[in-house]
């Protein structure tokens, strides 16, 4: 392969194509050139067809729980007057916004922002207020939250002229004019990488999954931060290649037997990921199934469907929508079980799942056990109350599987 | 009869009113009316009232959550919660509909629970635009309340003409300008017009056809005009946050001889500060007037600063002492956006205070300790 002309495994690609993308935003800065940050699902087509860098406070956020300075930087923001209980990952942007330092995770502050709220709404106030602190200007998509399963032909005007808008900002912000062709370029790129992206994570539906369901959360972070770019597209393909070996040789990246399935619903614990797959582990749970896939599956055609396609974030979609993806996922992936994160960091997230938990369990017949956790602030998780909830949870799957296999006899 | 004694039968009716949602509903349907409960925020009533039907505002109510906790974790504004609360307790049965707008974090996941929880009751979403002032966002706006009217059509079983709408408009605006001269004469006359009557007058209007309150409004507006100027000696402040209708909260500022002067709250006067624009199409208008909006924790501020410093002028144009923030629990715009807005007050040296509260909180011995501190700051710089 001549991208790949060492042989390298598709996850040490991705973490380098990870790691160049933070490197091109140091290197834009050094050269004088603006920088911007964005959030996860602002259309990344458009900053990457007009070449300009992009750094992403989500995936800084993760990684900088991930490697234990979230709460140091999540008090950080609480000094400044943002309340403990606002999203995790905000406070810990905010922080690194206002200075505080960070060396987990450095990144080159911005010259402009991209903010597209259909993640959440906290997106907006959180990027005005960054911008507030850094005086650079911002860049708002607004994506209205939708109560049904289709996208409206207003919705979709309306995106696309905010789309207009945002186009003809970063055009004086980089000194580039828009090039379509280049666009189209950037499009089949995002297009490929999505489609070898939802390969790659089909291959949860084997048994065993030649994977362990945390590798996406890692893998999530390329998506994230280069879905634009064709590297990605080829990792991902490789990566896809790699599951489709591994199924043949019944091999997997999990490191125990897979014993029961399960869907784990919601962003992980990134300070608590050791915590979060000890009794995982100790039980040979395996995680099969996360929203993420489909939520980064970006695939269109054109121009309207790019914009239906980013009206398709978790917390931007009605809930029939929401618990269609799910158990999409779940009946594709088998699974026994759906491990729910009350994640104290997303309310849109975490206020859908009472109902969504009651929806599993008539539509699916599986358990259903929730837990109480963030994304970022480690204050907001207890590792006993974790651990007796999976455990709970093994045994309601362990009492199906005997009646099952009582059933099969 | 003296002014003072008119003014205090009147606001004693307010009172009643404000007090008693559940008796007012009851009046209208048993009149023959239909009434739609309007969620916060930013719900365009006069699209409700030219249908010929009564809009009823549903804030949250003052109790506890116990039916809603199927729905939401406990970190969660307690509005939205006892919002479903009350529709889960039966409290809505006589409601014709629901207009729930999704403008917030909690009011996203709210719609979806409310509609899985409710699906009696005729459910009307609205979506509003952040980006509103651009002509596509306008669009948006007008595509939106068009789905609205359509709804609340097919609910009243009769059309909204042109007429209609234009006419409730004007009543619209004409209760907004009245809203907007009381809060003005209440922080003239706080010897006549406690916080607890200023919140009755204000609350009231949602649970009131907007004539009759205007009408009554008018009266009271008339009567304090007639007042002498008043020699206050207490401390003039301006109330900011979602609500500012909690009676126990609102005694503490009276017992400190506190006076709302002014108010940045969504229930009060971010609810009636802009007017709906002449125009020759009202769906128009009314996708106008949201344009306008502006300062406001729950709209995007493309330039970004804005809402600090309405804050600061308003204080100062109204001779504020000193800010009360009434910091919602778990709500998101409001705290995401405080830090900006305690730096603007403290740049500017106007004191202020936050205070936690939400609509289960029982035990006010912090707020009442926090406010006779602040009271007590306020009168030592003067």
């Amino acid at each position: 392969m001549s991208e790949n002309p060492e042989k390298k495994e598709a996850k040490v690609l991705l973490r380098e194509i990870v790691d160049r993308v933070y490197q091109s935003a140091w290197d834009a800065k050094n050269r004088g050139e603006p920088v911007g940050w964005s959030s996860s699902k602002f259309p990344a087509e458009i900053a990457e067809a007009l070449g300009l860098a992009v750094c992403y406070p989500e995936n800084q956020a993760a990684a900088i729980s991930a490697k234990h300075g979230g709460q140091r930087m999540c008090e950080y923001a609480e000094s400044l007057g943002f309340a403990n209980d606002i999203c995790g990952y905000a406070r810990i942007s905010l922080a690194y916004a206002a200075g505080a330092e960070c060396e987990e995770k450095p990144m080159p502050q911005p010259d402009f922002l991209l903010c597209c709220n259909n993640i959440c709404n906290c997106m907006t106030k959180w990027y005005e207020n960054i911008a507030r602190m850094r005086g650079v200007p911002l860049i708002m998509i607004d994506v209205p939250y939708n109560n049904t399963t289709e996208v409206s032909e207003e919705t979709v005007a309306y995106l696309k002229g905010q789309f207009q808008d945002a186009i003809r900002q970063l055009e004086k912000i980089s000194g580039r004019k828009w090039d379509e062709k280049r666009f189209e370029e950037v499009c089949q790129n995002s297009n490929r990488t999505a489609k070898a992206w939802l390969k790659a994570c089909s291959y949860c539906q084997y048994s065993p999954s030649p994977l362990s369901g945390f590798d996406l959360f890692n893998h999530m972070a390329d998506v994230v931060t280069a879905r634009s770019k064709p590297e990605t597209a080829a990792a991902f393909e490789l990566l896809a290649q790699e599951y489709e070996q591994a199924v043949k040789n019944g091999t997997s990246t999990l490191p125990y037997e897979e014993k029961y399935r399960i869907m784990f619903e919601g962003i992980p614990c990134w300070p608590e990921l050791r915590a979060l797959f000890k009794p995982l582990k100790a039980k040979g749970i395996n995680t099969t199934a996360v929203v993420y896939a489909p939520a980064f599956g970006f695939v269109y055609n054109n121009l309207d469907e790019m914009m239906r396609a980013y009206c398709k974030a978790p917390n931007s979609v009605c809930i029939e929508t929401g618990v269609d993806w799910r158990e999409g996922i779940c009946r594709e992936n088998n699974v026994d079980g759906v491990l729910v994160h009350y994640n104290r960091s997303c309310k849109p997230w975490s206020g859908y799942m009472p109902e969504m938990e009651r929806r599993f369990r008539k539509d699916l017949g599986v358990p259903v056990v929730g837990f109480d956790g963030d994304q970022a602030d480690p204050r907001n998780f207890s590792e006993a109350q974790y651990a007796t909830r999976v455990e709970g949870l093994f045994e309601l799957m362990e009492a199906n599987k005997l009646e099952a296999n009582r059933g099969g006899k | 009869m003296s002014a003072i004694g008119a003014i205090g039968e009147l606001l004693s009716q307010f009172d009643v009113i404000a007090a008693n949602p559940k008796a007012q509903l009851e009046k209208y349907v048993a009149g023959g009316k239909k009434a739609i409960g309007c969620f916060p925020y930013y719900v365009p009533e006069e699209l409700v009232k030219a249908a010929d039907m009564v809009p009823f505002g549903i804030w949250g109510a003052e109790g506890t959550i116990n039916a809603a906790k199927e729905y939401f974790a406990p970190f969660y504004c307690t509005i939205a919660q006892m919002g479903l609360e009350l529709a889960l307790n039966g409290k809505l049965n006589k409601l014709s509909g629901v207009i729930l707008p999704s403008m917030c974090d909690t009011l996203r996941p709210l719609t979806q629970n409310f509609r899985a929880a409710i699906p009696q009751l005729p459910f009307i979403f609205l979506a509003h635009p952040q980006n509103r002032r651009a002509p596509y966002g306008v669009e948006y706006t007008k595509s939106q309340y068009a789905n609205v009217k359509k709804s609340l059509e097919a609910i009243a079983g009769k059309a909204i003409t042109d007429g209609d709408l234009k006419d409730s408009i004007r009543v619209y605006n004409e209760s907004r300008a009245a809203r907007r001269k009381f809060v003005k004469l209440a922080g003239q006359h706080p010897e006549a017009v406690s916080p607890m009557h200023r919140s009755a007058v204000l609350k009231s209007a949602y649970f009131m056809d907007k004539a009759d309150h205007t009408a009554l409004l008018t009266q009271l507006n008339a009567q304090l005009e007639t007042l002498p100027k008043s020699d206050w000696k207490g401390s003039r402040i301006l109330l900011s946050g979602i609500l500012a209708d909690s009676r126990n909260l609102l005694q503490i500022l009276a017992d400190n001889n506190m006076v709302v002067v002014a108010d940045d709250v969504a229930q009060q006067s971010r609810a009636f500060r802009l007017d709906v624009p002449e125009a020759d199409d009202p769906m128009t208008a009314l996708a106008l007037q949201f344009a306008g909006q502006d300062y406001d924790v729950l709209l995007y501020d493309p330039e970004l600063n804005k809402r600090p410093e309405y804050i600061v002028n308003l204080a100062r144009e109204n001779g504020a002492e000193g800010v009360v923030i009434l910091m919602m629990q778990f709500c998101d715009p409001e705290e995401m956006e405080y830090p900006s807005l305690k730096q603007a007050l403290d740049k500017a040296d106007i004191p202020s205070v936050s205070i936690g509260f939400d609509q289960q909180m029982r035990d006010f011995g912090q707020a009442r300790t926090q406010l006779q501190a602040f009271a007590d700051v306020l009168s030592a710089k003067r």
